[in-house]
């Protein structure tokens, strides 16, 4: 497995491959170009780049304006912005006509770090995933980034594809990243006593979590639910029917994330014991990454501690 | 130049709105009835359009970005053949195509879902940039509120049209001076909007959005500007037409009853 990227980067060389087969592929930036690293597709194409300065909610509604004239748009912003500040133009515009329209967003969650709680979202993949056929994506890694932006890209419709700012661990080889399917999870280590469930930077986590959990004799499932929407119900099922326990694990708040989408299901169709790992009810604020994780309850750690409550029943 | 058969139109439409928001018994008649020569003379002479092929590519669109007109809109595009009139009964109840706010995809003619204020016009500068972008001749019009100015988008996207010199858009807002609360001036002063838009790089035409000689000289000049986009400030009266409620901002978004909607008919010059 390589280095360490962060999911940014594989969204612009996805972009950047994306440019030369799709020459309706048109990309929206809100003076972040360096930041979201759309500035590769600026580069690149510049002909099908526009920077349409810090004001996100004109970027969402020309982004609807250019898809309903048979472009395929990649609109990013911070996640924060994105999300928050242009909710209804994503809801409105892009949701209710369902047009395509890719909402890349990056410099999501705790990991942002120095910059504080103004810019650390822990809301959108709560309030995407309220928006009828939004499609959300949340990646694990950069080689699952750049095959699922290519899949948003090349499937109808509005997506939310949540992406990071921090450097995070290879998972996926290049081959298995471009098996991943919308509407499904992956299971990337089988286990019968308990499954975490994990999106994002959290399945790096929950795997070291699990490795440490072996060690102990707790045999641990690990899915990473790249997709929080639409939702593998049949793999939620199967771990829930197998292996009686589940905890979550977000980078996000706990109130309306993958948490919630996972309890929505369960409760109704397997009600199973659960633990969520994620943001609780709080703002963040200044710190390290690792810092912030660990001071927020968001490593591989809170996870060990979490499948053992679970264990104890 | 006869002007005759298009006031014969707009007022027909304008019959069409009162029966329209009468048999729905909910809607937005005051607001229609200023917008019902702007969009006559839009749809029965400036626009390229054809309602036998309502999706042809090089089409001119028109975005009601102040969607609560919507009735106006659905009478005139049924006026010009996109739809049955009869149709018109059916707005806002249960399944039917006549949205209370316009929805995309639902009839043909309606180029965007609008009536969330100020998204209209923003997805309008999308579209004249994908024209742009391609080398498309289809004009963008995008019809404005006066009221709806003081929304923030419009003004994120009258920057970005006039930074990108979208010369393929015409917006036209509909300067009735009135909305929900009473009078824009009162309510929250957005005036000067010429010099507002002057600002951000349009070139700013004044007219007579209730007289067909003005209306038309107006979109004939925004034609011709290049290089930025322009927009037409047409003055015009809520509720024009219908003696008790014009300048009356009570009927912004209330339905008349029985004998209000014949009276209104018949100063219309229409028959119930």
């Amino acid at each position: 497995m390589g280095d360490k990227k962060a999911t940014r980067e594989a969204y612009a060389e996805a972009l950047v491959e994306l440019g030369s087969e799709r020459p309706d592929l048109v990309v929206l930036d809100a003076d972040l170009a360096n930041s979201t690293m759309t500035g590769k597709f600026r580069d690149a194409y510049p002909g099908r780049f526009f920077d349409m300065g810090i004001a996100e909610q004109n970027m969402y509604g020309v982004a609807a304006g250019l898809a309903a004239s048979g472009k395929v748009v990649c609109a990013s912003s911070f996640a924060m912005f994105a999300t928050g500040r242009a909710f209804e133009i994503i809801r409105n515009s892009i949701g209710y006509t369902h047009l395509n329209v890719k909402v890349c967003a990056t410099h999501a969650g705790i990991t942002v770090g120095e910059d504080g709680a103004t810019h650390q979202t822990f809301e959108d993949v709560a309030i995407m995933r309220t928006i009828p056929g939004m499609t959300v994506l949340d990646p694990s890694d950069a080689p699952s980034a750049k095959a699922l932006v290519k899949l948003a890209v090349n499937t109808d419709g509005p997506f939310y594809v949540r992406l990071g700012r921090a450097k995070v661990p290879q998972l996926y080889t290049d081959e298995a990243a471009a098996a991943l399917k919308i509407g499904k999870g992956n299971v990337l280590r089988d286990g019968t006593d308990c499954t975490v469930i994990a999106a994002g930077i959290m399945v790096a986590e929950a795997m070291a979590a699990a490795e440490e959990l072996a060690a102990e004799g707790i045999s641990v499932r690990v899915i990473d639910m790249y997709c929080i929407k639409p939702l593998d119900e049949e793999l939620i099922l199967k771990a829930a029917k197998e292996t009686g326990r589940i905890l979550t694990a977000e980078e996000h708040s706990v109130i309306g994330g993958l948490g919630s989408a996972v309890a929505e299901f369960t409760s109704q169709n397997c009600p199973v014991k659960m633990y969520m790992v994620g943001q609780h009810d709080t703002f963040g604020e200044s710190g390290k990454p690792e810092e912030l994780k660990a001071k927020y309850g968001m490593t591989a750690s809170d996870i060990y501690k979490g499948v053992h409550v679970l264990m104890r029943g | 130049m006869d002007y005759r058969t298009y006031e014969e139109t707009a007022q027909k439409i304008r019959v069409d709105v009162i029966r329209e928001v009468f048999e729905a018994n909910s809607g937005h008649p005051g607001g229609s009835l200023s917008s019902a020569d702007i969009v006559t003379a839009l749809y029965f002479k400036v626009m390229n359009i054809d309602p036998e092929d309502p999706e042809k590519p090089d089409r001119d669109k028109l975005i009601f970005s102040k969607g609560h007109a919507a009735p106006v809109q659905y009478a005139a595009l049924a006026e010009r053949g996109f739809f049955p009139k009869e149709e018109l009964t059916t707005l806002r109840k249960l399944g039917t195509r006549l949205q209370g706010h316009p929805k995309m995809g639902a009839l043909p003619g309606i180029e965007m879902s609008t009536g969330s204020l100020g998204q209209g016009f923003s997805a309008a500068v999308g579209m004249a940039l994908a024209n742009k972008m391609d080398g498309n001749p289809g004009r963008i019009y995008a019809i404005l509120g006066d009221g709806e100015l003081q929304e923030g988008i419009i003004w994120e996207a009258a920057m970005a049209a006039g930074h990108y010199g979208l010369d393929g858009l015409c917006a036209i807002v509909d300067w009735n001076g009135l909305q929900i609360d009473g009078r824009n001036d009162d309510v929250m002063k957005v005036r000067p909007i010429d010099e507002k838009f002057r600002s951000f790089g349009f070139n700013v035409i004044m007219c007579d959005g209730h007289n067909f000689e003005s209306l038309f000289r107006a979109f004939d000049e925004a034609k011709e500007v290049k290089g930025r986009p322009s927009v037409i400030i047409a003055s015009t009266h809520k509720g024009q037409g219908v003696s008790f409620m014009a300048d009356d901002p009570g009927w912004h978004g209330k339905a008349p009853d029985e004998g209000q909607a014949r009276k209104a008919v018949s100063e219309l010059g229409g028959e119930w």
